[in-house]
């Protein structure tokens, strides 16, 4: 029996919950380093996992274990990953120490609070972090179905006390108000998840009826299912197979989220603090996104064709809704929010265009996308800390007194609306090739969705740091150490995958190829059509020039 | 003329008799655990009039726990011994089936009536009067409430340390009951078990008037379900010529054989059959408190006192259902196509019923009594199985919700203020930042309600609704998901208020209790993150105990 690597690395996140947790009331800044030092050790074992994946290995899954825990149904605990779960993992680890450094000071309690020898926030915030972590992380690695299930279902347990618990203390409106809207977002974000759970449970249970019906004895197991499927000795019928499958993708896409599942995301983003905020858009919703990939599309690849007009469809309007909802915000987060919404159609759109660059894209840009918001967002945080404000008209000339902060942020910015030479740039363009190559009209349309991009975020930029400094943000702070330590690292990691995304790409490859084989589809023979690609893209990526041009 | 006949066979069957009747052959050791209790009960009862009355309150809780363990102790001895499996029959002249779902019910029956006791026993919570402890029980109950025979009462100190011994009666009913075999020792022992409810429903020491009326209503209700069991027992007879489950199955499924002349108008009148059936189902669903015939759950688990509600919402529901369980799978199975639809009716609305109507409650009690009537809901759905799996689903589901219900019931017997328990729900507002503890704890308990993964809770829904998902009932496992859906917004509301609002400043506080209630609470605690992270070794126990002996 071989190390339990893929364990190891969920239980050390878990561990270093409890510890945290454990931690006396007025030890609040041993807390802070010990969850610190617990998601760096996470992200050295994650690296390790990295290193010692085999891109060319001949078998889809790695590092896999596999033993008997409920066998009454059906389930083992079983564990693998392929390039795509290795390059989560590593975002979600390596995400995980910047969100705890970002949100140092969040969790403090109010200084006119009184002494409570019981409660202990500090120790909650960051220990909720961490389970959160350990159980996103177990989420990538599962290959039974069930034992994901369970982990996808319970991580909304200490997300929903993240937001309903911790909250900016920006609010003008007073703490009263701010905490009753704060619980109204918790609420919405765990009913609407929940829902789409127990919805997925529904399905979950059919797919047990079904292989307990056919095979003898009900499995979770993936590989199992693919090989049955394979062999032709598990035929699931062409109406139980859609039903299954839109009770599968109906938690995906509220998780992800795609329109018109939506709704709760702006409000949890907005409500809850920036690293929260990012926690739950960067790490926690890629869950979604890449459950989509590994369980819709290969444990039912005829309904994933079936579905895939209606959900592409779905996804280019998340694409233009939320990049329009974006660009009429007042509101920073939710600005960021929205932006998020219309990235995650295009990873969507990605996913089901069913072919290598659109896949392989999709994930890149889950990478990408995460990278990226955590740095707008966090730098938002910061901005949003100074003021106590979130609207954007709050601000103004913010760059003339706090040019790093401004600096970090622009980067952010252009990082959101994928400038060319920053990582997602590279991510967004297979996504928008690799739909082309198999549905023009859509590839040509989700392209608006880059320029409203650059509307959103070059409006957002112009009007909270160009123009006069106001008197309220005179004399605001630039970046502190501790902030130039959280941004710094993602700008060079954004600036080094823009220019050199071959070790992700080399890494991701091999598992798309997997799972397209798996859903039996193959690239469209190269045709006049997908010669104009290039020209597409080309176009678009003129437009944006012009845009940013005359933004400016 | 065929009356005549038939007096004339009755006289011939008697007169002919007393030379051929038999002694009635009793397999003592196989009715052990119910005899244990049952004679527990009556040496408690000779506590009360021979034990004076500064002891009475140790030695009952002292018997108590020494009676209810040593059944614990001879049900796993029969189940190791194969009476659960291989040596499973018919004990008591066909009155007692000793089998495996019976040996697991009574088990969990007595497991359940042990955390119970604890809670009954608690003295620590109710601020003294007059310098002694009391418990959450009246002084004395047959006192006016508020007349001056009370307040003697309460001055001189009394405890009704009557509780403990019928809370045994009640028990040895329960034990009882799952195992019934026969039509009539099922009356039996719904009337041993329900009459014992009825008093303990009477007994709280705060809000008297609340319980009587609880009790009262409880009784009216439940004298009426037992009419209603009673007279299906009599029309069930007069279709089979028996009460014997073995007897009435036999007839449903291939007719009747031999006509007996006194019956000879009525046997196998399909008119009796199916209203007799309905009858005596009818009376099971009331115990068990499904829709529509749930409406003495929410006032009697708010009048009762909390220890009693806590044992009842448990134990009865897990007895009950068990047999329900035993009525179906062995007398009914041949009729499953005439009580299936019925019963799926009954699941759906009682599913939705429960969860939509607990959404408006703001009292914590009548909460989770709506919660457990969807709860009895999803349980139903795993009866309708009619399979193997179906009942050791059930099983698993009865064993894993007892004992959240009982750790959810115990907490609220600490929650407090000047009128005794805070049961308004608004009154628990920001309880998770006064004490953080035990607002997680019981947000645990609601998770586990909820059917959060890595709860019991979760492992039992999934085990009942893998179950009836594999008999074909797809769709009632849709209904099931969506009114979890639902019940899950209330639950969460209950969170959301201790954890996310500010406490208010006339709050309750949390008492401080004995280590008896923190014992039932952290079994509760365990039990649930035990059965909701490892359950195999419970399911594979509920597997072998998913055969009934017919």
């Amino acid at each position: 029996m071989s190390f339990p690597l893929l364990t190891v690395v969920a239980v050390v996140p878990a561990a270093g919950a409890i510890a945290t947790a454990a931690l006396p009331a007025a030890k609040r800044t041993a807390a802070k380093w010990l969850a610190l030092l617990f998601s760096l050790a996470t992200f050295a074992l994650a690296l390790v996992v990295a290193f010692r994946f085999d891109p060319g290995s001949k078998s889809p899954y790695q590092f896999t274990e596999s033993h008997a825990w409920i066998s009454d149904f059906g389930v083992r605990y079983e564990l693998g990953v392929d390039g795509i779960a290795v390059a989560l993992i590593a975002l979600t680890t390596l995400l995980i120490p910047f969100i705890i450094l970002a949100g140092w000071h969040d969790a403090d309690p109010l200084e006119e609070a009184t002494p409570n020898r019981r409660w202990r926030p500090t120790q909650g915030f960051f220990a909720l972090i961490l389970a959160v972590e350990a159980m996103v992380v177990i989420s990538f690695e599962a290959t039974d179905v069930f034992v994901f299930y369970i982990f996808f279902e319970a991580m909304l347990i200490p997300m929903y006390f993240l937001i309903g618990g911790f909250g900016d203390r920006a609010g003008g409106d007073g703490e009263d108000e701010a905490a009753s809207r704060r619980s109204y977002a918790a609420v919405k974000f765990l009913l609407y998840n929940l829902v789409g759970g127990l919805i997925m449970l529904a399905a979950v249970i059919g797919l047990y009826a079904v292989t307990a019906d056919q095979l003898g004895t009900g499995t979770f197991s993936l590989q199992q299912i693919v090989e049955a499927r394979a062999a032709g000795k598990l035929d699931i019928g062409t109406g139980t197979e859609r039903l299954l499958f839109l009770g599968f993708f109906f938690a995906f896409a509220v998780k992800a989220p795609l329109w018109p599942l939506h709704t709760w995301l702006p409000n949890a983003m907005g409500e809850s603090t920036a690293p929260v905020a990012v926690l739950i858009t960067a790490v926690v919703d890629k869950v979604g996104t890449f459950a989509m990939l590994r369980f819709c599309l290969q444990l039912f690849p005829q309904a994933s064709s079936w579905a895939t007009p209606a959900i592409l469809v779905l996804a280019l309007i998340s694409v233009l809704y939320g990049a329009l909802l974006a660009v009429a915000q007042r509101d920073i987060k939710r600005l960021i929010a929205y932006a998020s919404i219309s990235h995650f159609g295009f990873i969507i759109l990605g996913i089901f265009a069913m072919t290598s660059q659109g896949q392989g894209g999709a994930t890149l840009y889950m990478v990408n996308h995460g990278i990226s918001t955590a740095a707008l967002m966090l730098v938002a945080g910061f901005l949003i800390s100074r003021r106590g404000s979130r609207l954007i008209a709050d601000y103004g000339g913010v760059q003339k007194v706090a040019p790093i902060l401004a600096g970090t942020f622009l980067i952010g910015g252009l990082a959101t609306l994928s400038l060319p030479g920053l990582a997602p740039f590279i991510s967004e363009f297979l996504v928008l090739v690799g739909t082309f190559s198999r549905y023009p009209v859509i590839g040509i349309i989700a392209t608006l969705g880059i320029v409203l991009a650059a509307l959103y975020v070059l409006v957002l930029y112009q009007r909270t740091m160009t123009g006069p400094v106001k008197s309220e943000v005179t004399g605001m702070p630039d970046l502190r150490v501790r902030e130039l330590v959280v941004v710094a690292p993602l700008i060079a990691l954004l600036l080094f995958l823009g220019v050199y995304p071959k070790p992700l790409t080399d890494l991701v490859n091999p598992a798309v190829d997997h799972t397209l084989s798996v859903v039996d589809k193959k690239d469209p023979k190269p045709t006049v059509q997908v010669d104009a690609v290039p020209g597409g893209g080309r176009h678009g990526h003129a437009v944006r020039d012009q845009d940013v041009e005359a933004a400016k | 003329m065929s009356s005549v006949a038939s007096v004339h066979s009755l006289w011939t069957v008697a007169a002919g008799a007393p030379g051929k009747i038999p002694a009635p052959h009793i397999e003592y050791t196989e009715l052990s655990p119910t005899l244990i209790v049952l004679g527990a009960a009556v040496i408690g009862i000779l506590i009360e009039a021979l034990v004076p009355r500064r002891n009475r309150y140790y030695s009952q809780l002292l018997l108590s726990l020494v009676a209810l363990a040593a059944a614990f102790a001879a049900v796993i001895g029969l189940a190791a011994g194969g009476f659960g499996s291989s040596k499973a029959h018919i004990a008591a002249m066909g009155a007692i089936a000793v089998d495996g779902p019976a040996l697991f019910l009574q088990g969990t029956i007595l497991l359940v009536s042990l955390i119970a006791v604890f809670t009954f026993a608690e003295r620590r919570l109710d601020p003294a009067a007059h310098g002694n402890r009391v418990d959450s029980f009246a002084a004395q109950p047959a006192a006016v409430p508020g007349g001056p025979a009370e307040q003697a009462a309460v001055k001189a100190g009394f405890t009704t340390t009557e509780v403990f011994p019928i809370l045994l009666f009640a028990v040895g009913g329960m034990l009882i009951f799952p195992a019934a075999n026969d039509l009539l020792t099922l009356f039996i022992a719904l009337e041993v078990f329900s009459l014992p409810l009825y008093i303990l429903c009477a007994l709280a020491r705060r809000q008297r008037l609340l319980s009587q009326e609880a009790a009262v209503k409880y009784f009216l209700l439940g004298a009426f379900s037992s009419a209603f069991l009673l007279f299906g027992v009599a029309l069930l007879y007069g279709y089979a010529g028996t009460v014997g489950y073995a007897g009435i199955a036999q007839v449903v499924s291939d007719g009747a054989k031999q006509i007996d002349p006194a019956l000879a108008g009525t046997m196998g009148n399909d008119a009796l059959l199916l209203i007799g059936a309905a009858l005596v189902l009818m009376g099971l669903l009331f115990k068990v408190g499904a829709v529509p015939f749930h409406m003495w759950t929410p006032d009697v688990y708010q009048g009762a006192p909390t220890p009693v509600t806590g044992f009842m919402a448990a134990a009865t529901k897990v007895a009950a259902f068990g047999a329900l369980l035993r009525l179906l799978y062995v007398v009914l199975p041949g009729m499953r196509w005439d009580w299936r639809p019925v019963m799926w009716g009954v699941a759906i609305i009682t599913m939705l019923g429960g969860a939509i109507v607990a959404i408006t409650q703001t009292d914590i009690k009548r909460l989770l009594a709506y919660s457990s009537i969807a709860h009895a809901g999803f349980i139903l759905a795993g009866v309708i199985a009619t399979s193997e799996d179906g009942v050791s689903s059930v099983l698993f589901y009865l064993g894993a919700y007892s004992f959240v219900t009982l750790g959810a019931f115990a907490v609220v017997t600490l929650v407090r203020d000047a009128g005794g328990e805070a049961t308004t729900l608004s009154k628990w507002a920001g309880l998770g930042r006064r004490s953080p503890l035990v607002a997680a704890v019981f947000a645990v308990f609601l998770l586990a309600f909820a059917g959060i993964p890595l709860t019991s809770g979760f492992a039992g829904k999934f085990a009942v609704f893998k179950a009836a998902a594999q008999s074909g009932a797809g769709w009632l496992v849709v209904v099931g998901v969506l009114s979890s859906a639902i019940a899950a917004f209330f639950y969460i509301r209950v969170i959301v208020l201790m954890f996310f609002n500010e406490p208010k400043a006339d709050g309750p506080t949390v008492a401080v209790p004995s280590p008896l209630t923190t014992t039932a609470i952290a079994i509760g605690v365990t039990a649930t993150l035990v059965l909701g992270l490892a359950p195999q070794y419970f399911l594979d126990l509920a597997g072998h105990a998913g055969v009934f002996v017919r």
